[in-house]
């Protein structure tokens, strides 16, 4: 029976590493990185995980602890949030190239500066190259459900990559929402038993991890990560399937929104989503053929899979939130373009930034995105491809 | 289980490298020559040499070997030359020739 509960979205998260019960988390408890360990901590402190859980002084030490951890054989997790996710910058990338299976919560938010800590997602596009799993969430259930299947994608024998389970900073982590919790021994099952193919504290096999790799090997060394990170699409789509059975929501590498006969289709990832759905029923009632897609699965980017899914819309928005400084495109925007590309597809795509830092995103100024997307079928003329939403001046 | 590591050479394909690049097996320092780097080189000048094995722990690379409580001629696949053992003898029983 599953557990009804409310809880923030850091509560969510928290309750689901209890569940999973990886064997070590080391964190930096305290700001940037949300209350999220602190949750988790209490946990340790009442007895009621067996987790051992390493206070350290930075993040970059919380990454580099997580690596000794994970490469000794422990199942290993950690939480943070926007500069703290900076922090462990040097340390993502080796995680990810001694193909460590580590998951790690991110709250996405602003990067400073200017000094700021509300949602938007620039620390975890600054990561997007570091060769991590990203999975995004719209709700607070969706953030648990990720967690809960994180694992099993991350330690898949065709996959051993990193995976960060994304939430919005504030709206989901600290935002308090209807949640169906798992219990205890169901998502123990799921999760199974951490059964490494290799591990340094084996006495009866030793191995040295992390070797310095020269030229000859290095190029190799990537293109193999690649290959895992690739496998992740059609491990996390499985996984989905599992977790349907135990839990009876669905969950792919993205989410098609009355999009099947849609002329203008929004694309957008995280909490907007959920805004973005309710300014779509709106338009629907008016007659217009407005979608949304709901992207789940940022990296690997389901290229392929997301362009098949727009193919007959008429214009397409790509929502950022966050500004990469390219001067024509924002990261989602950039991804969804070259895939439609890819595809040989020329649709109109407009590319917005939005809700940056935590500006306040509506079923107004959503709205008016449609509104545009309209406009620009209208007069075929696409005009300025990269926009601000909500800008003034 | 993991790819062999005598696979792991300079051609190896992307295909046959460990996952992560993890060096299967301990003690693989031993197939690496660094000797190669070697610039100066040291001799051992057995006559001079009262055995004290004084240069044995100083070595950095464990390129003097010991047999039965005495100490050997260098082991030149590892040693790189960097002269710490001459400086350490009390005997001038090693000295550094430039070159190889």
């Amino acid at each position: 029976m599953a557990i009804r509960d409310r809880l923030s979205g850091n509560e969510a998260i928290a309750k689901a590493m209890r569940q999973v019960c990886a064997d070590v988390m080391p964190a930096y408890p305290i700001t940037p990185s949300t209350e999220l360990p602190q949750y988790f901590s209490s946990f340790v402190a009442n007895g009621q995980t067996e987790t051992v859980f390493v206070p350290v002084e930075s993040e970059h030490s919380a990454m580099s602890a997580c690596i000794g951890s994970e490469a000794a054989g422990a199942r290993t997790m950690s939480a943070t949030s926007s500069c703290g996710l900076a922090y462990m910058w040097e340390m993502l990338y080796v995680a990810a190239s001694n193909r460590l299976p580590i998951a790690l919560a991110v709250v996405n938010r602003a990067l400073s500066g200017p000094i700021n800590i509300n949602c938007d997602h620039s620390d975890a596009m600054g990561a997007r190259d570091s060769g991590w799993i990203q999975i995004f969430a719209e709700t607070n259930q969706e953030a648990y459900d990720n967690f809960v299947q994180a694992y099993r994608i991350a330690e898949h024998e065709d996959v051993k990559i990193p995976i960060m389970i994304c939430q919005d900073g504030f709206i989901t982590s600290h935002g308090v929402q209807n949640i169906e919790l798992l219990e205890d021994d169901v998502v123990k099952n799921f999760v199974g038993e951490y059964n490494p193919t290799s591990w340094l504290l084996n006495p009866e096999h030793p191995e040295a991890v992390g070797p310095y790799t020269n030229p000859p090997y290095y190029m190799e060394a990537k293109y193999s990560q690649m290959v895992g990170m690739n496998n992740a699409k059609k491990v996390a789509v499985e996984v989905g399937a599992e977790f349907e059975k135990i839990s009876g929501r669905k969950y792919g590498l993205f989410e098609e929104y009355k999009t099947e006969d849609a002329d203008y289709i929004m694309v957008i990832m995280g909490s907007a989503a959920g805004t973005g759905k309710d300014t779509v029923d709106g338009l629907r009632e008016q007659g217009v053929k407005a979608g949304l897609l709901k992207i789940r699965m940022f990296r690997p980017f389901p290229g392929e899979e997301i362009a098949q899914a727009l193919k007959n819309a008429k214009v397409i928005a790509c929502m950022d939130r966050t500004e990469s400084y390219n001067s024509q495109d924002g990261p989602i925007g950039n991804d969804v373009k070259a895939a439609l590309f890819n595809a040989g597809m020329a649709p109109k795509v407009l590319n917005y930034v939005y809700g940056l830092a935590g500006r306040d995103v509506t079923v107004e100024s959503l709205g008016s995105v449609f509104e545009d997307m309209q406009e620009v079928d209208k007069s075929g003329n696409v005009g300025d491809t990269y926009r601000y939403l909500s800008l003034r001046g | 289980m993991i790819t062999d590591i005598k696979k792991q050479g300079e051609d190896v394909k992307w295909q046959d490298l460990t996952p992560g690049c993890i060096i299967d097996g301990g003690g693989t320092a031993k197939e690496f020559n660094t000797g190669e780097w070697r610039i100066d080189t040291p001799e051992f000048i057995e006559d001079k040499c009262k055995q004290c094995l004084i240069c044995v722990p100083f070595c950095p690379d464990s390129s003097i070997p010991v047999e039965d409580g005495k100490r050997l001629d260098f082991d030149f696949d590892h040693c790189k030359g960097c002269g710490i053992c001459a400086a350490a003898c009390p005997f001038d029983a090693i000295v550094m020739r430039k070159g190889e």
